[in-house]
């Protein structure tokens, strides 16, 4: 059978999008590098990996703006050399979704990929200022700008990020950005679940600043950074207020597979968002069933494998988050990999994808 | 500026409409004397007023939707107001429309330090909020200057800032959940206590909508830990360039301040006169404040003061007491206060890449003495979020008519060097116009089309936010 992306459409200019779109025939399947998507579209692939290129960077200001087709290891290079970063540390789903290719900014937008500091920094939602995108009828559209404060009409970006390419191809982003700190530190110690997620809530709830908040097969993490003498100050602070052993370590390695759902194993691989407190009684769900999982963002958010279950888990994952948060299916199948929306919040949701793609053809049907 | 002529068959059935919501209202929640509806012609764009039809205040999300649906089948406009604190016209009413206050539903309905949130009636005030979890140790960040009185409704549909904005983001930021009401009458939840949207982020969307996609009724916000301490820095400088240099320099150096602010010479010495706060004499003047503990503010002040020192500061003075703190915020607090003090002013709020500063700050002056009109700035400088003060005086023939033309220059400017008319006030009546500036057609139409969706029959918070040439076919239909 041939794949939507054997030969894909591979524009290099943002007007060259919009002519593809216009005088598209069927449905387009959208992708940057391929390596985040949680769903890709059925029909003709759409590759945006040639809107490629960092059009403004201004370290003084902040600020970003480069094509949807750019690598984001190129802009992380780009920005490590100036010592600033993307505060909200996008994570690298190659390993645990076993794709190949290069990660584009367009995907991590289309994706709202964030990391362990969303915690404190935000999602990479937070940190999108502008955007311009091709819609479904092949108009280019753009919202927002370079600045780091405008409330100038509907904030189109935010419903961009996120949006997994069904209302339009990102064509351009801009970000703001923030500066690597002097230092960071990771403290770490070893209790069981329940016990370590009151750790993370305690944590999160003091005035350290905690930038990362995560628990799995490395026990309990905690992330400070900032100045060195600040750093030192609220890591003693922090074990003085939490008790216990902790080990600590410089250096970024830990929250590397933190981010990357830490490499867990076979089976299907679901991302839950859930009031942190309702975290334990999801995996509690899964008890006699084999599976595995991280948490993240204090407990805000898991990643588990399951296996050996013919709906993925999804009865089970579905069941206990109902009304505490959502899952989302990674890998696997036997179950929609969106969560299935409210009626009123589905209906808003399918009556803007018509408004912006009234073809229906941008990644048709992926979201529900 | 102009509003759509109101509609007169509506204007003649005001009777009936009135006699139809206090069927669904209590008969306290409606106010129809003409006398009592004056008391809402305006918000705090004062400039413009008008009398609504009717207001209705309403107590619960259930009596919302009741007015929303009754309107919407009568086919009435409705203006949903906060507190009515809109410096850019958010909540001005049209002589056919019914203003839909939410001041009444003020209440707490959970409070949660474990998951990190308060959800709150969006009538509450902004300052309310963090009063309900302050003497726990926490507090809501965004903190607008009418915090005092400025409700979380008006917060989340203009999508507010505030001083400390910089570390903190704005509200949309720290929103994290809504229930908001269609004009249909149809209550919708979005999203909750937990991080991410399921599917799209209609949640951002709704963000800082101006009351034209739905009435927000209750909000999930996040709330934080409150920092040790905070302790400020002013400094004075002999230009604003130089001051603008080292804004720059300290964000560049990779401090975090939880507010830099600025003050032009015109500013600083209306506050001076106006609070006594001790300011210096000097072109332009920083306010950077740290937070922390003692500590941890003592190290980011001392880096902070290698940079300042670079620029040759005329003077420069750390905060060595809570007084102290006070005193050098009490100018920069009173900043409005002070101008209106000395005469009318229109306050702008565009926003510049920082960068622009110095070139923005002087065609700003230069503008200002072609047209007559003194200009004062003060600003939030880290993140380049421009309050020029327009003076003029109400009463004398034409001077508003100026200081609205020379207010529309400045934010043509804004957009010209690559930043926007509105940094968090919103667009209002008072900026509808220049959208144009900013937005080509296709950008219109993608957010009208989001209007569409949520509102489609045009009934909310009419001839505010796009140009009403823009619109006029979907208003008319």
């Amino acid at each position: 059978m041939m794949g939507a992306f054997d030969a894909p459409l591979r524009p290099q200019t943002e007007a060259e999008v919009a002519e593809m779109v216009r005088s598209a025939t069927g449905p387009l399947s959208l992708r940057g590098g391929g390596t985040r998507g949680v769903a890709y579209g059925v029909g003709q692939g759409l590759e945006t990996a040639g809107l490629s290129g960092i059009t403004l960077y201004e370290p003084g200001a902040l600020t970003l703006v480069a094509g949807a087709g750019t690598p984001l290891a190129e802009v992380q290079a780009v920005l490590a050399a100036q010592r600033q970063r993307l505060a909200f540390e996008p994570p690298d789903l190659r390993a645990v979704l076993g794709r190949q290719g290069v990660s584009t900014l367009g995907g991590v937008v289309a994706t709202n990929a964030s990391g362990p500091r969303r915690v404190q920094a935000g999602a990479a939602r937070d940190h999108l200022i502008g955007v311009r995108f091709v819609d479904g009828m092949g108009t280019v559209v753009k919202s927002g700008g370079r600045v780091m404060k405008n409330v100038t009409g509907l904030d189109l970006v935010k419903l961009m990020a996120g949006s997994h390419g069904t209302l339009g191809v990102i064509t351009q982003v801009a970000f703001k950005l923030q500066a690597v700190p002097e230092c960071a530190v990771s403290l770490q110690t070893d209790v069981p679940l329940g016990a370590g997620l009151a750790l993370l809530r305690r944590a999160l709830g003091s005035p350290f600043e905690v930038s990362g908040a995560a628990y799995g097969p490395f026990g309990v993490a905690l992330r400070v950074e900032g100045m060195e003498a600040s750093v030192r100050y609220r890591v003693a602070a922090l074990k003085a207020l939490l008790g216990g052993d902790w080990v600590e370590s410089a250096g970024d390695a830990l929250w590397l597979g933190v981010r990357g759902g830490h490499g867990l194993g076979e089976g299907a691989l679901w991302r839950v968002s859930c009031k942190p407190t309702a975290a334990e009684g999801v995996v509690a769900a899964l008890a006699g069933v084999t599976h595995q999982a991280v948490f993240d963002w204090g407990g805000g958010l898991i990643w588990i494998a399951v296996q050996g279950l013919a709906d993925a888990g999804a009865g089970l994952i579905r069941g206990a988050v109902a009304g505490v948060g959502h899952a989302t299916l990674l890998r696997g199948t036997g179950a929609a990999a969106f969560e299935p929306e409210a009626a009123g919040v589905a209906a808003l949701s399918r009556a803007l994808r018509e408004k912006f793609d009234p073809k229906g053809i941008l990644n048709a049907g992926i979201m529900g | 500026m102009d509003m759509p002529l109101p509609d007169q068959r509506i204007l003649s059935g005001r009777d009936g409409l009135i006699a139809r919501l206090r069927g669904v209202l209590p008969a306290d929640s409606v106010i129809a004397d003409p006398a009592e509806t004056r008391a809402y012609e305006c918000d705090a764009l004062s400039a413009y007023r008008c009398a609504p039809l009717a207001v209705v205040l309403p107590r619960s999300t259930a009596e919302v939707s009741a007015v929303l649906r009754l309107c919407s089948q009568m086919g009435v406009k409705v203006v949903p107001r906060g507190a009515g604190t809109s410096l850019a016209g958010g909540s001005f009413p049209t002589a056919d429309c019914v203003v839909l206050g939410v001041a009444r539903m003020n209440g707490v309905i959970e409070t949660d330090y474990d998951n990190r949130f308060i959800r709150v009636q969006t009538g509450r005030t902004n300052l309310a909020v963090t009063g309900a979890v302050e003497a726990d140790g926490w507090f809501y960040a965004p903190d607008p200057s009418s915090q005092l009185a400025c409700a979380i409704a008006g917060n989340i549909a203009m999508n507010s800032g505030g001083a400390h904005c910089l570390k903190y983001g704005v509200t949309t930021n720290n929103l994290l959940g809504v229930t908001i009401v269609l004009m249909t009458g149809e209550v919708v939840e979005i999203g909750g206590p937990w991080a991410d949207a399921p599917g799209l982020d209609l949640l951002g969307v709704i963000c800082g909508s101006e009351g034209q996609l739905g009435v927000v009724t209750e909000a999930y916000l996040r709330i934080l830990p409150k920092p040790e301490g905070a302790r400020p820095v002013l400094m004075g400088f002999s230009s604003n360039e130089v001051a603008g240099e080292c804004v720059a320099d300290i964000i560049r150096a990779g401090l975090l301040p939880v507010a830099i602010e600025f003050m032009d010479r015109p500013c600083i010495r209306a506050c001076e006169d106006f609070a006594k706060a001790g300011y210096p004499d000097c072109e332009a003047l920083l306010i950077v404040e740290v937070e922390g503990s003692p500590a941890e503010i003592d190290a980011q002040l001392a880096l902070i003061k290698d940079i300042a020192m670079r620029h040759s500061p005329v003077a420069y003075r750390e905060s060595g007491s809570e007084e102290e703190s006070r005193k050098i915020w009490q100018g920069r607090k009173s900043a409005f206060g002070a101008m209106g003090n000395i005469a009318d002013y229109m306050c702008l709020d565009g926003t510049i890449p920082v960068s622009e500063l110095p070139y923005v700050l002087r065609r700003i002056a230069e503008m200002s003495a072609a047209v007559g009109l003194s200009v004062a700035n003060v600003f939030h400088a880290g993140d380049g979020n421009m309050h020029p003060l327009i003076l003029y005086n109400a009463n004398k023939p034409g001077d508003l008519e100026l200081c609205e033309a020379l207010g529309a220059d400045i934010l043509k400017l804004c957009v010209e060097v690559g930043g926007c008319l509105t940094g968090e006030h919103g667009v209002g009546v008072e900026k509808r116009d220049l959208m144009t500036v900013q937005f080509n057609p296709a950008d219109l139409e993608a957010q009208l089309r989001v209007k569409d969706v949520f509102d489609p029959a045009w009934l909310l918070n009419p001839a505010k936010v796009f140009p009403l040439d823009v619109t006029a076919s979907r208003r008319a239909s």
